[in-house]
């Protein structure tokens, strides 16, 4: 096994660790929870830092109007908790106490996508990007590793917008080499070039986009991948490039294909310089149970099912 | 005590208030004009006598905070705000206009507005984010959220009541405007709130009955309540919903209902001459 694929750090777990440093240096860094500490990794904020954390049992929607009111009052909170539950249960609050009243709240989403893979429907969020993309105002960020995930923490403590940041369950192979990379919200990273088509994948799935980079290199074939960890605001300039020198598209996401990752892509080469996009997600249908990557492999999301479809697209 | 002239003075101001909101829903030919009425004593009390604020400085650090939770209820809010010097009355009178800064719920855009509401059951728990912020910093802070009878059917309430008491946020006060009238009709057939008191004590908070459309027992209530006992506050304000126009009261169509200009110049008499009998007195 590479180096890279030697990670054992959930996203979840670098988002909370890197949160209790800043929050040492900071007292206005409020931690806010739903009975949700252990899925979070929140036990050791909760622990060094009692006074700057919030726990209110399992009531979402009092956690997501608590949150703006803290951030109201010029505190920097971050609400943490399972995905699946912030943008649907609580999701008038995001709208109206957060996004629409410009609380710059931190909603932090653990356990996204089909991380709960076996858990069913309920458990999973697929519609979160498609959803909170319509919020004007709402910050969208997927981090795809724990170097990524590290950056993103240090920008988010002053970031004057509410952020929507969706991380995984498990740990993830590295992207990245080490913490020292460029990152900022709304700006995509380039992580292979090539002309030949563009693979833009963003969360968990920058690492399957960039194997399968790899491996169509090997066969000849310039595959250029990039980490969209933003999705609103969203780098256009990056996909107008991608389509106007690749001249095709492929864009992979642990989401619906309606209404997240592949829909913002198409919606600016269709109206800009129209390419052939192919668009790999979960399907109009409940995901089959089963871990992340067994599903990532059935809807043909993985590095070998990109490879596969970026083959029949060139 | 309170002198009885400024009480006179609180209630010279709220029949102010009344008139300018009948003013602006009959001229805009929209808004929610019962509950408006219903809540001004309470508005009033709160933005003239009640809490640390300062229209001139909107945003001043540690001023308390007041959540209109009940969002639709707004004209009596803008009201209170163009009294009070947070915007000009002449601002007032694009309510309802195309493109205005006043909305039919609450923003932000407008001067002293904390929130934007409008859907329901929000404001509690964002008033509850508001208290426990005072306390951590240890500021004397005090937040109110006014909310309305039929909006207690939402049950995201109760999860903030119960983190308010889990909290112990003394520096919370939350009051419902009790009018009994919610917009199919009486409370009590459309879904039951009571017994309100006892549902509010059980989940720790200290519970005051008034008479909300009365100037002394509403600036009594919040004059000598304990900020030091550890409980949450919750004020059951029992209104009168059309309060203070004799047609309107306690019929649930003025929920929204606006006036026709025989209705309007009845309304308006009506406030003139309490008016003029406060200024006799």
């Amino acid at each position: 096994m590479s180096a890279e694929n030697t990670n054992t750090i959930p996203c979840r777990k670098m988002f909370t660790d890197t949160l209790v440093e800043l929050a040492r240096l900071d007292r206005d860094i409020v931690a806010v929870t739903t009975d949700a500490r252990g899925s979070v990794t929140l036990d050791s904020f909760a622990k060094e830092l009692p006074e700057q954390f919030v726990e209110l049992g399992i009531a979402e929607q009092n956690a997501v109007g608590v949150g703006a009111g803290l951030a109201s009052a010029g505190k920097k909170p971050f609400v943490c908790g399972p995905a699946c539950f912030y943008v649907a249960r609580s999701l008038e609050q995001v709208k109206v106490d957060v996004a629409y009243s410009g609380n710059p709240v931190k909603i932090l989403g653990v356990s996204g996508g089909v991380s709960y893979g076996a858990l069913g429907f309920s458990h999973h969020s697929l519609h979160d990007i498609a959803v909170l993309r319509t919020f004007p105002g709402m910050h969208i960020v997927l981090p795809c590793d724990i170097y990524e995930t590290k950056k993103l923490v240090q920008e988010l403590v002053n970031y004057p917008f509410p952020v929507y940041i969706r991380v995984g369950r498990n740990a993830v192979p590295n992207v990245y080499e080490n913490e020292n990379i460029e990152y900022k919200i709304g700006k995509a990273n380039l992580l292979l070039e090539g002309n030949d088509l563009t693979i833009i994948g963003t969360g968990e799935m920058v690492y399957h986009c960039l194997q399968a980079g790899k491996k169509l290199h090997a066969q000849g074939i310039k595959a250029r991948v990039i980490d969209m960890h933003t999705l609103k605001p969203f780098d256009k300039e990056i996909v107008e490039k991608a389509a106007r020198e690749t001249g095709r598209i492929i864009t992979v996401e642990e989401h619906s294909i309606f209404g997240g990752l592949g829909s913002a892509v198409t919606e600016i080469v269709s109206q800009v310089n129209p390419v052939p996009v192919r668009i790999l997600g979960i399907p109009d249908e409940y995901a089959v149970h089963g871990t992340p990557l067994q599903i990532f492999h059935h809807y043909g999301i993985d590095s070998d099912g990109i490879f596969e479809t970026a083959l029949k697209f060139i | 005590m309170m002198m009885q002239n400024e009480i006179k003075e609180l209630q010279l101001q709220a029949e102010k208030i009344r008139k300018r909101v009948v003013e602006i829903v009959y001229s805009s030919k929209s808004g929610h004009i019962g509950g408006s009425l219903s809540s001004v004593e309470i508005e009033t009390a709160l933005y003239f006598h009640v809490m640390n604020i300062d229209p001139k400085n909107p945003a001043k650090d540690d001023r308390d905070r007041f959540i209109l939770s009940k969002g639709h209820s707004v004209e009596a809010l803008y009201s209170v705000l163009a009294a009070s010097g947070f915007i000009d009355d002449e601002l007032l009178n694009t309510y309802g206009h195309f493109n205005t800064k006043l909305a039919g719920h609450p923003t932000k855009k407008v001067p002293g507005v904390e929130l934007n509401s409008g859907a329901l059951g929000h404001g509690l728990s964002v008033g509850v984010g508001l208290a426990i912020a005072a306390k951590m910093d240890k500021k004397s802070v005090r937040t109110y959220v006014l909310m309305g009878d039929g909006e207690q059917g939402e049950g995201s309430i109760y999860e903030a009541a119960m983190s308010a008491s889990h909290y112990k946020l003394d520096n919370l006060v939350a009051i419902i405007d009790r009018n009994e009238l919610q917009i199919s009709g009486r409370t009590e057939n459309v879904m039951s709130l009571e017994p309100m008191r006892g549902r509010w004590e059980a989940f720790g908070w200290e519970v005051f009955d008034i008479e909300g459309n009365d100037m002394e027992s509403v600036v009594t209530t919040f004059d000598n309540m304990n900020h030091g006992n550890a409980k949450p506050k919750l004020i059951i304000a029992h209104t009168t919903k059309g309060c203070g126009i004799s047609f309107m009261e306690k019929i649930a169509k003025w929920h929204h209902g606006v006036p026709n200009e025989e209705q309007f110049n009845e309304a308006v008499a009506e406030i003139n001459d309490r008016i003029k009998s406060l200024n006799e007195e």
